[in-house]
C-alpha cells in the first residue's frame, strides 16, 4: 500500500507545516529539544566523579562561581551538574508513567464508551473513583507499599494520573459510537473488539496525542511532588530529589538560592514547554477546523 | 410590479484550491405575489443565489451584479439599510433549518428576536404578536412554551417559517424546506406555503412573493407559478411552472422531471431514470456547455461554445443548441 | 421465503412499541419496499430483521430457520444479508480508504481468497470501474452517487443473498437517484438478491419494487404487488400517501392532520382511525387482526374486509 503511505507522509508533512507555524508551540519544541538534549548528553558529558560525594572537590554550600556555575550542594557536589543529571532522571520518570498513563486511560475510555450495560458502568465507576480520589494519599500508601525505587515512582504515577484520560477519550468515543459507520461494521458482522481497534481507536487517536503532552506536564509535576517527600529513590537524584535534599540540608536558612531555585525553574519549563506543545497540536488537530 | 431582480449576478468563493465560481451570470425576475421556484442540484449554486439577495454570504465570497430589492440594489447598500431590510423585507428560511434553532431557548422567545430588533410591534404585545404568527403557520399559540427538542421535524420547519414572517416581509425565501421530511410532512409545509402567499398576497398594498428552492422538480411543478432551472450556477431553463414539469425543452430538466416518476406510469415500471455521472465541481467545469459530459444528446458543438439563455416559446427560456424555437 | 417475520414486536423503554406486530415474507429474488411516513417503525423492523435488534417478541426466520442471537451465529448470518444505509457519508469511516472500507467485510468474516480482486470485482460490480482508480480515495473525495456506490460494493463483497437497503437513495441527488435504482435492479436481475427497500418515497416503490408492504405505528396496514397497491389502494392511509406525492396531475391530495402518531400511544381499534379521513364508528373499538402475508392484496381495514 505504497499510496496509503505516501497520503499519511502528506497528512504527517501537512501537519508539521501548521505546527511550524504555530509559535508558541514552537517555542515549547526548542525548550524541550534543550531538555531532552540534556538528558540524552548527560552520561557522556558528566564524569561520574562529579556526582560521587566521596569525590566531591568543591566547598560546602559554595556560591556561583567560573568553576561551579550554579554553586555547591551541602557536599561539595556542582549543581549545575547535578541539575542536568536530574533531567535525566525526570524526564525519563515523566515519560514512562505518562505511557502507562496514556495506556490505561485509553483502553478504560474505549471500553466504558463503546460497551453498554453493566460493564460500562463499572468501568465509569472505576474511572470515576479514581478521579474522586485525591491524588496525593493514593501515591503516598502506594508508593510507601511498593518501597522507593524509580520503577516504582513510575507505575505508581502511572496508576494515579490516567482517569482524567479515560474521562476524556470515553466522551470522545461516545460520539464516534453514534456514527453510521459502526452500523455498517456490526452489520458486516464485526466484534467489539474489531469495532473498537479499527473504528474507534484511530479516531480517538488524535485526541490521544494531544492528550499526551499535556499528562507529561502533570507527571512530571508529580514526580517532583513525590520525590521531594521523599518517595523517589534516593540513588536516582531527580529534579524532586534534589529539591528534597536542598530543603533538608537547610540550603534555605543558609540563603543558598542557587541549589533550591534551579530544579524549581526547570520543572516549571518543562512543564510549560509540554504545556504548550500540547495545546499547538489540539488546535491544530481540533475536528472543527478540520473540513 | 416587480419585487426583486437579479441583473447579471455572478458570485465567486476564493477558496485554497482556486477560484470556484458558484453562480455565473444570473437574471432573474420575481413579481409580487408570484411564486418562483428554483430547481437543481447539490452545489448548483441555489443557497448562494438565495444568500446574496440580503448579503449574507461568507467573507470569502466575491460578487457582480445586481440585486435590485424594490428597485434598491442590495449589494451596494448601507449597513443601517441593510439591516433594516432584511426580515423586513426579504426573510430567509435557512436550508437545514431543523438544526438552526437554538436547543436551549424557548421557541416564542426566538421568534420574538427578530420582532424586538426591528420593533415593529410594541414590546408589550410581543406575546400576541408570537401567538398569532404560530397560529399562522397552524401550530397552536400554546407551543411558544415548547422547546426545539419537543417538536417534531414538521413542527419546527413551520416554527421557522414564522420567523421569517415575523417582520411580515414583502419576499419570503424557503431553501429546501421540505427536503428532510417525509411525504406527509411535506404536503402539509407546502400547503401552509402556497396558503401564505395566498392569503398574505392579497393585501392592498402588496403581494408577498416567494421563492422556493427544491431540487425535487415534482414539489415545484405543484406549487410554484414559475420555475428556473440552475445547473453549474447558471439559469438553463425558465418558463410557467406547469408547462415546464409538463414539458421540459433542456436535456437536464427532462432528467430532473424524469427523475421523480409519476406513479401509475407502466413506462417508469423496472424503469428508473438518471443522469450517469456526478454534477461538476464549479471550480473545475467543462468546456464549452457544462452540461455536455452528462448529455444524452450532446454534438460536437456542445463541447466548443456554451449556448446563450434565448427564448425557445413564449415565456420560456432555455439553453441548449438542440431545442428548436 | 428467505427471511421472513413472525409476530414480531421490538419495544423501547417498554412502552415505545416502534414495532408491533408485524408479519412478513420474502421469497428469494423478490424487491420489495416498506413504506410509511417517519417515525412509524421501519427501520427498527430493517434492523430486527438484521439482527441488529432484538425482537421483544415474535421470530426472525432465515431460510425457514429461526435466528439465533449468539456472536457465531450471528456474524454468519450478517455474510448473508447486508445492509446499506442511508446516508453514505455517514457509513463511511472517513480515516478508511475505499479499499479499506470495502474490504472490511472480508476482513471481519476471515474470507478465503485474494482480497484485492474480490474488492477490485465488488467495486466494478457496484459500477465503479476501473476499480483500481477508487481504491485509495477517501470518502470525502467522491461524490455522493460515488460514496453510496462504495457501501454498496462493502455489501457485495460478501456474495450476499439479501440486501437490506434503508433509504438508499434519500440523501443522493434527484440525477443520481435512477442509476443506484437501476444498480439494485441490475444486482437482482444478475446475482438473484432479494431486496428490502425502506422508504418514504412511493415513486421509488414504482420503479424497482415488486411489491409493497405500507406500514403505519408498527404496523403493516397494506401489502400486494406494486401496481395493485400504487395504482388501487385499499386502506385509506395508502390512499392519502399517494396523494400528496407531488405531481400535477394528481386528484386532490388529502392531507392528514392530527397530533403525529406516537407509538407510546397506540390507538385502540384501528391504529390509525384518529386520523382516518374515511373512519366509522366502529373503527375505534374493533380491534384489527394482524395481516397474514399472502402473495396477494390484502388491507388493514374495516372498509376493506
Ligand atoms: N464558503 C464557500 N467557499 C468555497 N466554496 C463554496 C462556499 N460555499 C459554497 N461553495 C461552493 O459553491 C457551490 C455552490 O454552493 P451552494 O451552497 O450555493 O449550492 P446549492 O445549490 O445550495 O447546493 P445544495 O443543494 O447542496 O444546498 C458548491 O460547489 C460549493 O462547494
Ligand atoms: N433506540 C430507541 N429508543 C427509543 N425509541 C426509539 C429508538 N429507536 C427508535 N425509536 C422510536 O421508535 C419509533 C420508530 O423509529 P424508526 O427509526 O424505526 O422509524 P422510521 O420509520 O425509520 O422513521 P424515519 O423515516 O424517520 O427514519 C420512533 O418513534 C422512534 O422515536
Ligand atoms: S447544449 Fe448540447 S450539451 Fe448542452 S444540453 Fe443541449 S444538447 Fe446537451
Ligand atoms: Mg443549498
Ligand atoms: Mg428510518
Amino acid at each position: 500500500m505504497s499510496v496509503a503511505t505516501a497520503r499519511r507522509r502528506l497528512a504527517l508533512t501537512r501537519f508539521a507545516n501548521s505546527f511550524r507555524h504555530d509559535q508558541s508551540g514552537m517555542t515549547g519544541v526548542v525548550i524541550l529539544a534543550i531538555f531532552i538534549a540534556t538528558a540524552i548528553l548527560a552520561p557522556i558529558l558528566i564524569p561520574d566523579a562529579a556526582l560521587d560525594v566521596t569525590k566531591a572537590d568543591g566547598g560546602r554550600f559554595e556560591g556561583p562561581s567560573l568553576s561551579y556555575p550554579l554553586g555547591t550542594d551541602e557536599s561539595g557536589r556542582s549543581v549545575l551538574l547535578l541539575l542536568a543529571w536530574g533531567t535525566r532522571i525526570s524526564l525519563t520518570v515523566g515519560i514512562a508513567a505518562t505511557i502507562i498513563s496514556m495506556v490505561l486511560g485509553t483502553a478504560f475510555g474505549i471500553a466504558a464508551g463503546h460497551f453498554r450495560g453493566v460493564g460500562s458502568h463499572a468501568l465509569v465507576g472505576v474511572t470515576d473513583w479514581f478521579l474522586v480520589i485525591p491524588f496525593l494519599p493514593l501515591a503516598i500508601v502506594l508508593a510507601t507499599v511498593l518501597g522507593p525505587s524509580t520503577t516504582n515512582l513510575i507505575i505508581v504515577i502511572g496508576i494515579t494520573s490516567w482517569a482524567g484520560t479515560a474521562r476524556l477519550i470515553r466522551a470522545q468515543t461516545l460520539s464516534i459510537e453514534g456514527r453510521p459507520y459502526l452500523e455498517r461494521s456490526k452489520a458486516l458482522g464485526a466484534g467489539n473488539w474489531y469495532q473498537m481497534s479499527r473504528h474507534v481507536l484511530p479516531n480517538v487517536f488524535p485526541l490521544v496525542l494531544a492528550n499526551t503532552t499535556l499528562t507529561v506536564a502533570i507527571v512530571i509535576l508529580s514526580e517532583t511532588t513525590l520525590s521531594f517527600l521523599g518517595l523517589g529513590d534516593p540513588q536516582a537524584p531527580s529534579w524532586g530529589a534534589l529539591l528534597d535534599r536542598a530543603f533538608s540540608s537547610g540550603a534555605v536558612s543558609r540563603g543558598a538560592w542557587w541549589y533550591v531555585l534551579p530544579p524549581g525553574i526547570c520543572v516549571v519549563l518543562v512543564v510549560l514547554a509540554f504545556t504548550l506543545v500540547g495545546r499547538a497540536m489540539e488546535r491544530i488537530v481540533d475536528p472543527r477546523r478540520a473540513s | 410590479m416587480t419585487l426583486l431582480q437579479f441583473r447579471d449576478l455572478w458570485v465567486d468563493y476564493s477558496s485554497s484550491a482556486g477560484n470556484v465560481p458558484a453562480v455565473r451570470g444570473v437574471t432573474l425576475d420575481v413579481a409580487a405575489g408570484e411564486t418562483l421556484g428554483i430547481a437543481g442540484e447539490s452545489g448548483c449554486g441555489k443557497t448562494t443565489l438565495a444568500s446574496a439577495v440580503l448579503r449574507l454570504l461568507p467573507e470569502n465570497a466575491q460578487v457582480r451584479g445586481e440585486v435590485l430589492l424594490d428597485g434598491v440594489d442590495t449589494l451596494t447598500m448601507k449597513w443601517g439599510r441593510l439591516r433594516a431590510v432584511r426580515w423586513s423585507q426579504a426573510a430567509i428560511v435557512f436550508q437545514g433549518a431543523l438544526h438552526a434553532l437554538n436547543p436551549v431557548q424557548r421557541i416564542g422567545d426566538q421568534i420574538a428576536e427578530p420582532i424586538r430588533l426591528h420593533q415593529t410591534v410594541p414590546d408589550k404585545q410581543i406575546g400576541a404578536r408570537v401567538g398569532e404568527l404560530l397560529t399562522q403557520v397552524g401550530l397552536p399559540a400554546s407551543r411558544a412554551k415548547s422547546y426545539p427538542h419537543q417538536l417534531s421535524g414538521g413542527q419546527r420547519q413551520r416554527v421557522m417559517i414564522a420567523m421569517a414572517l415575523a417582520c411580515k416581509p414583502a419576499l419570503i425565501i424557503a431553501d429546501e424546506p421540505t427536503t428532510a421530511l417525509d411525504v406527509m410532512v411535506q404536503a402539509q409545509v407546502l400547503d401552509l406555503l402556497t396558503g401564505l402567499v395566498r392569503d398574505l398576497g392579497t393585501g392592498p398594498d402588496r403581494g408577498m412573493g416567494m421563492i422556493l428552492i427544491s431540487h425535487d422538480l415534482g414539489v415545484l411543478g405543484t406549487t410554484c407559478d414559475r420555475i428556473a432551472v440552475m445547473y453549474a450556477g447558471q439559469i438553463i431553463e425558465s418558463g410557467p411552472a406547469l408547462e415546464i414539469f409538463d414539458n421540459p425543452k433542456h436535456p437536464y430538466t427532462r432528467a430532473l422531471a424524469a427523475a421523480f416518476p409519476r406513479i401509475g406510469d407502466p413506462a417508469a415500471r423496472y424503469a428508473p431514470t438518471g443522469l450517469p455521472g456526478d454534477p461538476p465541481y464549479p471550480g473545475d467545469l467543462p468546456t464549452g456547455c457544462a452540461f455536455h459530459p452528462r448529455c444524452p444528446i450532446a454534438a460536437p458543438a456542445c463541447k466548443l461554445g456554451a449556448p446563450a439563455l434565448i427564448e425557445v416559446a413564449p415565456h420560456r427560456t432555455a439553453a441548449c443548441y438542440k431545442v428548436d424555437q | 421465503m428467505i427471511i421472513s417475520a413472525h409476530d414480531l414486536s421490538v419495544c423501547f423503554a417498554g412502552r415505545v412499541r416502534a414495532v408491533d406486530g408485524v408479519d412478513l415474507d420474502i421469497p428469494a429474488g423478490e424487491i420489495l419496499a416498506l413504506v410509511g411516513e417517519s417515525g412509524c417503525g421501519k427501520t427498527t423492523l430493517a434492523r430486527t430483521l438484521l439482527g441488529l435488534e432484538k425482537p421483544t417478541s415474535g421470530t426472525v426466520s432465515f431460510e425457514g430457520k429461526p435466528l439465533a442471537y449468539s456472536t457465531k451465529a450471528l456474524k454468519k448470518y450478517r455474510s448473508q444479508v447486508q445492509l446499506i444505509l442511508q446516508d453514505p457519508l455517514g457509513a463511511l469511516n472517513p480515516r478508511h480508504t475505499v479499499y479499506d472500507a470495502v474490504a472490511e467485510g472480508l476482513r471481519v468474516q476471515r474470507t478465503p481468497g485474494d482480497e484485492t480482486a474480490l474488492v477490485a470485482d465488488a467495486l466494478s460490480r457496484a459500477g465503479l470501474r476501473p476499480p483500481e482508480r477508487f481504491f485509495m480515495r477517501f470518502p470525502h473525495e467522491l461524490s455522493g452517487g460515488q460514496r453510496q456506490r462504495v457501501v454498496i460494493a462493502g455489501a457485495l463483497v460478501l456474495n450476499p443473498r439479501v440486501l437490506i437497503a434503508d433509504e438508499p437513495v434519500s440523501s443522493l441527488d434527484a440525477s443520481v437517484r435512477g442509476e443506484i435504482l437501476n444498480l439494485l435492479l441490475s444486482l437482482r436481475e444478475e446475482l438473484g438478491l432479494t431486496v428490502l427497500v425502506v422508504t418514504h418515497d412511493l415513486g421509488l416503490a414504482w420503479n424497482i419494487a415488486d411489491r409493497v408492504a405500507v406500514m403505519y405505528l408498527g404496523r403493516i396496514v397494506e401489502s400486494g404487488p406494486t401496481a395493485e397497491v400504487l395504482t388501487d389502494p385499499q386502506h385509506p392511509y395508502t390512499r392519502a400517501l399517494l396523494s400528496v406525492v407531488p405531481d400535477i396531475s394528481r386528484t386532490e391530495p388529502i392531507v392528514l392532520t392530527g397530533e403525529a402518531p406516537d407509538p407510546a400511544r397506540i390507538p385502540s381499534g384501528c391504529r390509525f382511525h384518529p386520523r382516518c379521513p374515511e373512519v366509522m364508528e366502529q373503527c375505534s373499538s374493533t380491534p384489527l387482526p394482524i395481516l397474514i402475508p399472502s402473495r396477494g392484496h390484502a388491507a388493514a381495514c374495516l372498509r376493506a374486509q
